[in-house]
């Protein structure tokens, strides 16, 4: 048993548990904490496979973003401390066959898969060669795809700012609503008002 | 079972994405699915990075699926939040039970 399966194994429970964990805390702020362990976990892995530029993209865009994105919308719709309503069992029950089934048969697919190893010269996965070929517009180049995520970010920019932004209606246009309350609301209106009925009369 | 192959990559991206889909089912709080949802992508991700470590070293274009969809997944969890805050304004939860005022 070398040092490096140890270190894959520990990748490994660190990933599973904190999923699991994340996926079954009744407690939502601990659950994205666990799911930041989870997401530091995948990080490693990607660091124990020499993709260092990947882990790197991981721990920024994942750890770093969208976890404290999490954090800070629980942190405005949660009063903290609370606990989360407890899942029906037998809806439980049946999405814990459904996703242990479900693993059994893609294992078992997995294990009978023949996979062909390609037996080329590697490519150093350095950003270098990232970068100049995601960018490079002959036949295996994916500027194209490159530039319509950059389209999408900004769509999705301008999309959140759209939707979460919280319209201010200009005081003149609350106006008249609120003078017909007030004419519910107090005696003094009251009286107005059925003096108002009166003449009616 | 002496190495590290690409077996034991696999395995734990399918654990992975099979706990993200039972999160997805049970969870009833909208915080909590997107939080799954992130877990079914970063198996996915787990996947393409060790086909491409794997089996096609020649190539790059498994680390390139790899970071689009990790932007792809910072643009959805950026505009699920947007929604999220926006449905937390007029409805005063986020349960997706309590959240059905466009159904009927």
């Amino acid at each position: 048993m070398s040092a490096s399966i140890i270190i894959f194994y520990i990748l490994a429970a660190t990933i599973i548990g904190g999923a699991i964990m994340a996926v079954t805390s009744l407690k939502i702020f601990r659950s994205a904490v666990f799911l930041l362990f989870s997401l530091i976990g995948i990080a490693g892995l990607y660091f124990y496979m020499d993709y260092e530029f990947i882990g790197a993209v991981q721990v920024v865009v994942y750890v770093g973003g969208i976890v404290v994105l999490i954090i800070f919308s629980i942190f405005l719709t949660h009063g903290s401390g609370e606990d989360m309503k407890r899942p029906h069992l037998l809806r439980a029950a049946f999405s814990a066959l459904a996703a242990i089934f479900g693993c059994m048969l893609t294992m078992y697919f997995i294990m009978n898969q023949i996979f062909v190893v390609s037996n080329k010269a590697a490519v150093e996965p350095n950003a270098g060669n990232i970068g100049a070929q995601m960018l490079s517009t002959t036949e295996h180049g994916y500027i194209l795809p490159f530039e319509v995520v950059s389209m999408l970010l900004l769509a999705a920019m301008i999309g959140c700012i759209v939707i979460a932004i919280k319209v201010k209606v200009p005081a003149h246009e609350i106006l008249p609503e609120k003078g017909e309350d007030e004419l519910i609301a107090t005696p003094d209106n009251l009286k107005i008002e059925g003096a108002a009925g009166n003449e009616a009369l | 079972m002496n190495d590290i192959g690409l077996l034991h990559f696999l395995f734990v991206s399918c654990a992975l994405f099979f706990i993200g889909v039972y999160g997805f089912l049970t969870r009833r709080n909208l915080i909590t699915m997107l939080m799954s949802v992130e877990l079914i992508l970063n198996s996915v991700n787990i996947n393409f990075v060790a086909f491409n470590k794997y089996l096609y070293v020649d190539k790059l274009d498994g680390l390139f699926f790899t970071i689009f969809i990790i932007t792809i997944a910072a643009a959805e969890a950026a505009v699920a939040i947007a929604i999220i805050i926006n449905l937390y304004r007029n409805h005063k939860t986020i349960d997706v039970e309590e959240a059905d005022s466009m159904k009927f």
